[in-house]
Protein backbone atom coordinates (compact mmCIF):
# COMPACT_ATOMS: atom_id res chain seq x y z
CA UNK A 1 0.00 0.00 0.00
CA UNK A 2 1.55 3.40 -0.84
CA UNK A 3 1.96 6.06 1.81
CA UNK A 4 -0.59 9.20 1.69
CA UNK A 5 0.43 12.13 2.93
CA UNK A 6 -1.90 15.19 2.68
CA UNK A 7 -1.15 18.58 3.99
CA UNK A 8 -3.83 21.49 4.43
CA UNK A 9 -2.68 24.59 4.72
CA UNK A 10 -2.69 28.15 3.68
CA UNK A 11 -0.17 29.89 1.47
CA UNK A 12 0.99 32.81 2.89
CA UNK A 13 1.11 31.19 6.09
CA UNK A 14 4.43 30.86 7.66
CA UNK A 15 3.04 27.83 9.77
CA UNK A 16 2.26 26.48 7.13
CA UNK A 17 5.64 27.33 4.74
CA UNK A 18 7.65 25.24 7.21
CA UNK A 19 5.59 22.19 6.76
CA UNK A 20 6.13 22.42 3.38
CA UNK A 21 9.91 23.07 4.30
CA UNK A 22 10.71 19.80 6.46
CA UNK A 23 8.81 17.27 3.58
CA UNK A 24 11.08 18.80 0.81
CA UNK A 25 13.62 18.07 2.97
CA UNK A 26 12.57 14.41 3.86
CA UNK A 27 12.13 14.37 0.28
CA UNK A 28 8.57 13.46 0.91
CA UNK A 29 5.67 13.39 -1.76
CA UNK A 30 2.76 14.70 -0.54
CA UNK A 31 -0.75 16.43 -1.98
CA UNK A 32 -1.24 20.25 -0.91
CA UNK A 33 -4.89 21.13 -0.29
CA UNK A 34 -4.90 25.50 -0.10
CA UNK A 35 -8.05 25.77 2.81
CA UNK A 36 -9.92 29.09 2.94
CA UNK A 37 -9.71 30.39 6.37
CA UNK A 38 -13.13 31.87 6.09
CA UNK A 39 -14.81 29.17 4.80
CA UNK A 40 -12.71 25.79 6.34
CA UNK A 41 -13.48 23.01 4.10
CA UNK A 42 -15.45 20.00 5.93
CA UNK A 43 -11.94 17.79 6.14
CA UNK A 44 -10.71 20.28 8.47
CA UNK A 45 -12.61 20.48 10.44
CA UNK A 46 -13.29 16.67 10.53
CA UNK A 47 -9.47 16.72 11.29
CA UNK A 48 -8.64 19.82 13.84
CA UNK A 49 -12.00 19.79 15.65
CA UNK A 50 -10.09 21.15 18.66
CA UNK A 51 -8.25 24.55 17.19
CA UNK A 52 -9.79 24.41 13.50
CA UNK A 53 -6.74 26.00 12.05
CA UNK A 54 -3.93 24.93 9.35
CA UNK A 55 -1.14 23.25 9.10
CA UNK A 56 -2.81 20.05 9.26
CA UNK A 57 -0.61 16.71 7.84
CA UNK A 58 -2.54 13.91 7.31
CA UNK A 59 -0.62 10.44 6.87
CA UNK A 60 -2.27 7.43 5.89
CA UNK A 61 -5.53 8.86 7.14
CA UNK A 62 -4.10 10.15 10.36
CA UNK A 63 -4.22 13.68 11.42
CA UNK A 64 -0.71 15.35 13.23
CA UNK A 65 -2.07 19.15 13.93
CA UNK A 66 0.18 22.07 15.62
CA UNK A 67 3.04 22.86 13.42
CA UNK A 68 5.58 21.97 16.16
CA UNK A 69 4.26 18.80 16.63
CA UNK A 70 4.11 18.19 12.83
CA UNK A 71 7.46 18.99 12.60
CA UNK A 72 8.77 16.71 14.85
CA UNK A 73 6.33 14.02 14.18
CA UNK A 74 7.99 14.34 9.92
CA UNK A 75 11.87 14.26 11.90
CA UNK A 76 10.75 10.74 13.66
CA UNK A 77 8.70 9.18 10.77
CA UNK A 78 11.08 9.88 8.01
CA UNK A 79 14.88 8.93 7.57
CA UNK A 80 17.27 11.08 5.55
CA UNK A 81 17.65 14.77 6.52
CA UNK A 82 17.97 15.13 10.59
CA UNK A 83 15.78 18.08 11.05
CA UNK A 84 16.64 17.71 15.04
CA UNK A 85 19.94 17.13 16.37
CA UNK A 86 20.36 13.56 17.74
CA UNK A 87 22.07 14.62 21.48
CA UNK A 88 19.75 15.49 23.86
CA UNK A 89 20.60 18.70 25.40
CA UNK A 90 21.16 19.92 21.94
CA UNK A 91 17.33 19.07 20.95
CA UNK A 92 16.63 20.76 24.06
CA UNK A 93 17.99 23.30 22.94
CA UNK A 94 16.55 23.36 19.56
CA UNK A 95 13.26 23.09 21.13
CA UNK A 96 13.63 26.25 23.50
CA UNK A 97 14.42 28.65 20.36
CA UNK A 98 11.49 27.40 17.93
CA UNK A 99 9.02 28.39 21.01
CA UNK A 100 11.23 31.78 21.65
CA UNK A 101 10.19 32.39 17.93
CA UNK A 102 6.80 31.24 18.08
CA UNK A 103 5.79 32.95 21.36
CA UNK A 104 7.99 35.72 21.46
CA UNK A 105 9.27 36.99 17.93
CA UNK A 106 6.31 36.23 15.15
CA UNK A 107 3.70 37.86 17.48
CA UNK A 108 5.75 41.30 17.99
CA UNK A 109 7.06 41.17 14.51
CA UNK A 110 3.15 40.23 13.23
CA UNK A 111 1.69 43.54 15.73
CA UNK A 112 4.13 45.73 14.49
CA UNK A 113 3.16 45.44 11.21
CA UNK A 114 -0.46 45.02 11.39
CA UNK A 115 -1.62 45.65 15.18
CA UNK A 116 -3.69 48.96 16.39
CA UNK A 117 -1.85 51.88 15.80
CA UNK A 118 -1.24 52.25 19.73
CA UNK A 119 0.35 48.90 19.93
CA UNK A 120 2.46 49.31 16.92
CA UNK A 121 5.68 51.56 18.72
CA UNK A 122 5.84 48.79 21.58
CA UNK A 123 6.03 45.98 19.43
CA UNK A 124 8.70 47.24 17.15
CA UNK A 125 10.95 47.89 20.21
CA UNK A 126 10.42 44.17 21.36
CA UNK A 127 10.81 42.99 17.91
CA UNK A 128 14.33 45.08 18.07
CA UNK A 129 15.17 42.90 21.09
CA UNK A 130 13.55 39.94 20.01
CA UNK A 131 16.08 39.66 16.91
CA UNK A 132 19.39 40.91 18.95
CA UNK A 133 19.12 37.89 20.81
CA UNK A 134 18.66 35.34 18.05
CA UNK A 135 21.51 37.24 16.47
CA UNK A 136 23.56 36.41 19.67
CA UNK A 137 22.26 33.35 20.04
CA UNK A 138 23.07 32.61 15.83
CA UNK A 139 27.02 33.21 17.23
CA UNK A 140 29.45 31.84 14.81
CA UNK A 141 27.16 29.56 12.93
CA UNK A 142 25.84 29.41 9.54
CA UNK A 143 22.68 28.36 10.80
CA UNK A 144 20.93 28.04 14.09
CA UNK A 145 20.76 24.41 13.28
CA UNK A 146 24.85 24.66 12.79
CA UNK A 147 26.28 23.74 8.92
CA UNK A 148 23.19 22.82 8.25
CA UNK A 149 19.39 24.18 8.28
CA UNK A 150 17.34 22.52 11.26
CA UNK A 151 14.68 23.04 13.23
CA UNK A 152 14.87 26.30 14.30
CA UNK A 153 16.10 27.91 10.60
CA UNK A 154 12.94 26.03 9.94
CA UNK A 155 10.57 27.34 12.12
CA UNK A 156 12.48 31.05 11.46
CA UNK A 157 10.83 31.26 8.36
CA UNK A 158 9.02 33.86 10.52
CA UNK A 159 12.24 35.48 10.15
CA UNK A 160 13.76 34.29 7.25
CA UNK A 161 10.88 35.17 4.48
CA UNK A 162 7.89 36.73 6.81
CA UNK A 163 9.38 39.55 8.13
CA UNK A 164 10.93 41.21 4.99
CA UNK A 165 7.53 40.60 3.46
CA UNK A 166 5.71 42.42 6.27
CA UNK A 167 8.09 45.05 6.47
CA UNK A 168 8.02 45.70 2.61
CA UNK A 169 4.16 45.78 3.03
CA UNK A 170 3.38 47.57 5.85
CA UNK A 171 6.28 50.00 5.02
CA UNK A 172 7.62 49.38 8.34
CA UNK A 173 11.50 49.10 8.78
CA UNK A 174 12.67 46.03 11.68
CA UNK A 175 15.76 44.96 10.34
CA UNK A 176 18.65 47.25 10.93
CA UNK A 177 21.67 46.00 8.97
CA UNK A 178 24.28 47.34 11.08
CA UNK A 179 22.57 46.48 14.15
CA UNK A 180 22.01 42.97 13.25
CA UNK A 181 24.62 41.49 10.56
CA UNK A 182 24.91 37.99 11.43
CA UNK A 183 21.03 37.71 11.08
CA UNK A 184 21.03 39.28 7.80
CA UNK A 185 24.30 36.62 6.64
CA UNK A 186 21.55 34.30 7.78
CA UNK A 187 18.53 35.37 5.75
CA UNK A 188 20.66 35.55 3.04
CA UNK A 189 21.76 31.54 3.35
CA UNK A 190 18.35 30.35 4.35
CA UNK A 191 17.03 32.38 1.24
CA UNK A 192 19.40 30.67 -0.84
CA UNK A 193 18.41 26.73 0.35
CA UNK A 194 16.88 24.99 -2.82
CA UNK A 195 14.25 23.65 -0.78
CA UNK A 196 12.93 26.66 1.12
CA UNK A 197 12.95 28.50 -2.02
CA UNK A 198 10.69 26.00 -3.53
CA UNK A 199 8.25 26.02 -0.26
CA UNK A 200 8.04 29.96 -0.29
CA UNK A 201 4.89 31.47 -1.46
CA UNK A 202 5.24 34.28 -4.24
CA UNK A 203 6.12 37.55 -2.61
CA UNK A 204 4.19 39.92 -4.35
CA UNK A 205 1.01 38.37 -4.55
CA UNK A 206 1.65 37.80 -0.73
CA UNK A 207 2.66 41.76 -0.36
CA UNK A 208 -0.60 42.49 -2.02
CA UNK A 209 -2.70 40.44 0.09
CA UNK A 210 -1.60 41.47 3.31
CA UNK A 211 -1.96 44.88 2.11
CA UNK A 212 -5.49 44.43 0.99
CA UNK A 213 -6.29 42.25 4.53
CA UNK A 214 -4.88 44.70 6.73
CA UNK A 215 -4.44 47.89 5.73
CA UNK A 216 -7.38 48.53 3.47
CA UNK A 217 -9.84 51.31 4.97
CA UNK A 218 -8.61 50.60 8.78
CA UNK A 219 -9.80 46.82 8.06
CA UNK A 220 -10.53 45.11 11.62
CA UNK A 221 -8.13 42.11 11.79
CA UNK B 1 31.71 10.51 37.07
CA UNK B 2 27.49 11.04 39.00
CA UNK B 3 25.47 13.29 37.39
CA UNK B 4 24.68 16.46 39.10
CA UNK B 5 21.19 17.72 38.84
CA UNK B 6 19.66 20.69 40.00
CA UNK B 7 16.60 21.76 39.90
CA UNK B 8 16.02 25.65 40.12
CA UNK B 9 12.12 26.36 41.42
CA UNK B 10 9.27 28.03 43.47
CA UNK B 11 6.94 25.52 45.04
CA UNK B 12 3.99 26.81 43.50
CA UNK B 13 4.89 26.70 40.04
CA UNK B 14 2.64 24.06 38.40
CA UNK B 15 5.11 24.10 35.81
CA UNK B 16 7.78 22.98 38.70
CA UNK B 17 5.72 20.28 39.63
CA UNK B 18 5.61 18.88 36.73
CA UNK B 19 9.27 18.30 36.12
CA UNK B 20 9.50 16.50 39.89
CA UNK B 21 7.12 14.37 38.43
CA UNK B 22 9.22 13.24 35.44
CA UNK B 23 12.42 13.40 38.06
CA UNK B 24 10.44 11.11 40.59
CA UNK B 25 8.96 8.85 38.06
CA UNK B 26 12.86 8.41 36.56
CA UNK B 27 14.52 8.08 40.31
CA UNK B 28 16.89 11.04 39.75
CA UNK B 29 18.66 12.18 42.62
CA UNK B 30 18.49 16.10 42.58
CA UNK B 31 19.22 19.10 44.42
CA UNK B 32 16.31 21.09 44.88
CA UNK B 33 16.82 24.77 44.96
CA UNK B 34 13.59 26.85 45.85
CA UNK B 35 14.27 30.77 44.31
CA UNK B 36 12.66 33.64 46.23
CA UNK B 37 10.76 34.87 42.47
CA UNK B 38 11.24 38.75 44.38
CA UNK B 39 14.94 38.19 44.39
CA UNK B 40 15.94 35.93 41.98
CA UNK B 41 19.53 34.24 42.31
CA UNK B 42 22.27 34.67 40.16
CA UNK B 43 22.08 31.32 39.57
CA UNK B 44 18.77 31.30 38.16
CA UNK B 45 19.77 34.88 35.98
CA UNK B 46 22.59 33.13 34.24
CA UNK B 47 20.54 29.60 33.79
CA UNK B 48 17.80 31.50 32.41
CA UNK B 49 18.84 35.25 31.34
CA UNK B 50 16.03 35.10 28.35
CA UNK B 51 13.13 34.54 30.37
CA UNK B 52 14.52 34.49 34.14
CA UNK B 53 11.95 32.03 35.36
CA UNK B 54 11.57 28.68 37.19
CA UNK B 55 11.51 26.09 36.69
CA UNK B 56 15.32 25.09 35.48
CA UNK B 57 17.12 21.93 35.20
CA UNK B 58 20.71 21.69 35.77
CA UNK B 59 22.18 19.03 34.38
CA UNK B 60 26.25 18.66 34.53
CA UNK B 61 26.67 22.60 34.78
CA UNK B 62 24.24 22.96 31.35
CA UNK B 63 20.83 24.31 31.83
CA UNK B 64 17.46 23.45 30.39
CA UNK B 65 14.84 25.62 30.26
CA UNK B 66 10.41 24.94 29.80
CA UNK B 67 8.78 22.51 31.52
CA UNK B 68 7.67 20.46 29.24
CA UNK B 69 11.35 20.94 27.16
CA UNK B 70 12.66 20.09 30.33
CA UNK B 71 10.68 16.96 30.62
CA UNK B 72 11.12 15.49 27.09
CA UNK B 73 15.11 16.09 27.93
CA UNK B 74 14.60 14.00 31.22
CA UNK B 75 13.17 11.16 29.37
CA UNK B 76 15.46 11.22 26.73
CA UNK B 77 18.39 11.40 29.01
CA UNK B 78 17.14 8.66 31.01
CA UNK B 79 15.94 6.36 28.56
CA UNK B 80 16.18 3.15 31.05
CA UNK B 81 12.72 3.60 32.61
CA UNK B 82 9.56 5.01 32.94
CA UNK B 83 9.07 6.11 29.80
CA UNK B 84 6.90 9.69 29.81
CA UNK B 85 6.40 9.86 26.05
CA UNK B 86 4.88 6.55 24.08
CA UNK B 87 7.35 5.18 21.07
CA UNK B 88 5.20 5.05 18.51
CA UNK B 89 5.79 8.80 16.35
CA UNK B 90 1.90 8.93 15.66
CA UNK B 91 1.07 8.42 19.25
CA UNK B 92 3.55 10.84 20.65
CA UNK B 93 2.57 13.47 18.51
CA UNK B 94 -0.76 13.13 19.67
CA UNK B 95 0.84 13.15 23.30
CA UNK B 96 2.77 16.58 22.62
CA UNK B 97 -0.82 17.57 20.84
CA UNK B 98 -2.43 17.56 24.06
CA UNK B 99 0.32 18.80 26.26
CA UNK B 100 0.45 21.82 24.07
CA UNK B 101 -2.88 22.20 24.34
CA UNK B 102 -3.07 22.44 28.35
CA UNK B 103 0.16 24.79 28.17
CA UNK B 104 -1.74 26.98 25.33
CA UNK B 105 -5.30 26.74 27.12
CA UNK B 106 -5.23 25.64 30.83
CA UNK B 107 -2.92 28.41 32.33
CA UNK B 108 -4.81 30.82 30.73
CA UNK B 109 -8.63 30.14 31.58
CA UNK B 110 -7.24 28.78 35.11
CA UNK B 111 -5.80 32.16 35.76
CA UNK B 112 -9.28 33.94 35.77
CA UNK B 113 -10.62 32.14 38.02
CA UNK B 114 -8.99 34.24 40.75
CA UNK B 115 -7.50 36.95 38.86
CA UNK B 116 -10.78 38.70 37.89
CA UNK B 117 -14.28 39.30 39.12
CA UNK B 118 -17.70 40.34 37.85
CA UNK B 119 -18.29 39.92 34.36
CA UNK B 120 -14.67 38.80 33.37
CA UNK B 121 -15.08 36.06 35.79
CA UNK B 122 -18.13 34.83 35.33
CA UNK B 123 -16.93 35.12 31.35
CA UNK B 124 -13.88 33.05 32.81
CA UNK B 125 -15.68 30.13 34.38
CA UNK B 126 -17.29 29.08 30.77
CA UNK B 127 -14.16 29.13 29.11
CA UNK B 128 -12.69 26.68 32.06
CA UNK B 129 -15.41 24.64 31.91
CA UNK B 130 -15.62 24.44 28.11
CA UNK B 131 -11.53 23.78 28.03
CA UNK B 132 -12.12 20.86 30.76
CA UNK B 133 -14.70 19.22 29.06
CA UNK B 134 -12.43 19.50 25.88
CA UNK B 135 -10.15 17.47 28.19
CA UNK B 136 -12.73 15.15 29.68
CA UNK B 137 -13.54 14.15 26.09
CA UNK B 138 -10.11 13.66 25.16
CA UNK B 139 -9.81 11.31 28.34
CA UNK B 140 -13.12 9.10 27.85
CA UNK B 141 -12.74 6.13 29.40
CA UNK B 142 -9.28 5.71 29.35
CA UNK B 143 -7.83 5.34 33.28
CA UNK B 144 -5.05 7.64 31.94
CA UNK B 145 -4.51 10.77 28.85
CA UNK B 146 -1.91 8.12 28.30
CA UNK B 147 -4.03 5.38 27.95
CA UNK B 148 -3.10 1.96 30.74
CA UNK B 149 -0.40 4.46 32.14
CA UNK B 150 0.53 7.62 33.08
CA UNK B 151 2.28 9.32 30.95
CA UNK B 152 3.57 13.27 29.08
CA UNK B 153 -0.32 14.22 29.37
CA UNK B 154 -1.32 13.10 32.69
CA UNK B 155 1.76 14.65 34.11
CA UNK B 156 1.42 18.16 31.92
CA UNK B 157 -2.32 19.01 33.43
CA UNK B 158 -2.53 16.82 36.90
CA UNK B 159 -0.24 19.13 38.73
CA UNK B 160 -2.69 22.53 37.88
CA UNK B 161 -5.00 20.01 40.49
CA UNK B 162 -3.21 21.10 42.83
CA UNK B 163 -4.70 24.66 42.26
CA UNK B 164 -8.01 23.02 41.90
CA UNK B 165 -8.90 24.15 45.85
CA UNK B 166 -8.42 27.83 45.35
CA UNK B 167 -10.03 27.48 42.11
CA UNK B 168 -13.37 26.64 43.12
CA UNK B 169 -12.85 28.71 46.56
CA UNK B 170 -12.23 32.04 44.51
CA UNK B 171 -13.92 31.41 41.43
CA UNK B 172 -16.90 30.02 43.37
CA UNK B 173 -17.62 27.15 41.36
CA UNK B 174 -17.65 23.19 41.95
CA UNK B 175 -15.17 21.15 39.28
CA UNK B 176 -16.41 17.61 39.97
CA UNK B 177 -20.25 18.67 39.91
CA UNK B 178 -19.33 20.00 36.15
CA UNK B 179 -16.38 17.42 35.43
CA UNK B 180 -16.86 14.47 37.56
CA UNK B 181 -14.58 12.12 35.10
CA UNK B 182 -11.45 15.32 35.73
CA UNK B 183 -11.50 14.67 39.12
CA UNK B 184 -11.77 10.91 39.03
CA UNK B 185 -8.84 11.01 36.73
CA UNK B 186 -6.50 13.60 39.24
CA UNK B 187 -7.34 11.56 42.65
CA UNK B 188 -6.24 8.18 40.11
CA UNK B 189 -2.96 9.89 39.33
CA UNK B 190 -2.61 10.86 42.78
CA UNK B 191 -2.54 7.41 43.90
CA UNK B 192 1.04 6.93 42.29
CA UNK B 193 4.24 8.31 45.00
CA UNK B 194 5.81 9.77 41.73
CA UNK B 195 2.65 12.34 41.84
CA UNK B 196 1.54 12.34 45.62
CA UNK B 197 4.76 13.55 46.57
CA UNK B 198 5.44 16.31 43.87
CA UNK B 199 2.41 18.42 44.02
CA UNK B 200 1.83 21.32 46.42
CA UNK B 201 -0.68 21.06 49.04
CA UNK B 202 -4.12 22.64 47.86
CA UNK B 203 -4.92 24.05 51.46
CA UNK B 204 -1.20 26.01 51.15
CA UNK B 205 -1.56 27.07 47.36
CA UNK B 206 -5.25 28.57 48.32
CA UNK B 207 -3.48 30.51 51.38
CA UNK B 208 -0.92 31.78 49.65
CA UNK B 209 -3.10 32.72 46.45
CA UNK B 210 -5.83 34.49 48.81
CA UNK B 211 -2.56 36.71 49.87
CA UNK B 212 -1.50 37.19 46.39
CA UNK B 213 -5.11 38.09 45.30
CA UNK B 214 -4.84 40.75 48.07
CA UNK B 215 -1.30 42.13 47.71
CA UNK B 216 -2.10 42.85 44.06
CA UNK B 217 -5.91 43.97 44.53
CA UNK B 218 -7.56 40.90 42.62
CA UNK B 219 -10.59 40.47 44.93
Amino acid sequence: MGEEVVLFGTRGSPYTCRIEIALKLKGVQYKYIDEDLANKSPSLLKYNPVHKKVPVLVHNGKPVLESLVILEYIDETWQGYPILPEDPYERATARFWAKFIDEKCFPAIFKSCWGEEKEREKAVEEVSVVLKILEDELKEKKFFGGENVGLVDIVAVVIGFSLGVYEEAARVELLNKEKLPRLCNWIDDFLSNSFIKESLPPRDKLIAYLRNRFRSGNASK
Amino acid sequence: MADEVILLDFWLSMYGMRVKIALAEKGIEYDYKQEDLSNKSPLLLEANPIHKKIPVLIHNGKPVCESLIIVQYIDEVWNDKSPLLPSDPYQRAHARFWADFVDKKVSVVSRKLWTTKGEELEAGKNEFFETFKILEGELGDKPYFGGETFGFVDLSLVTFYSWFHAYEVFGNINIEAECPKIIAWAKRCLQKETVAKSLADQKKVYEALGQLRKIRGYE
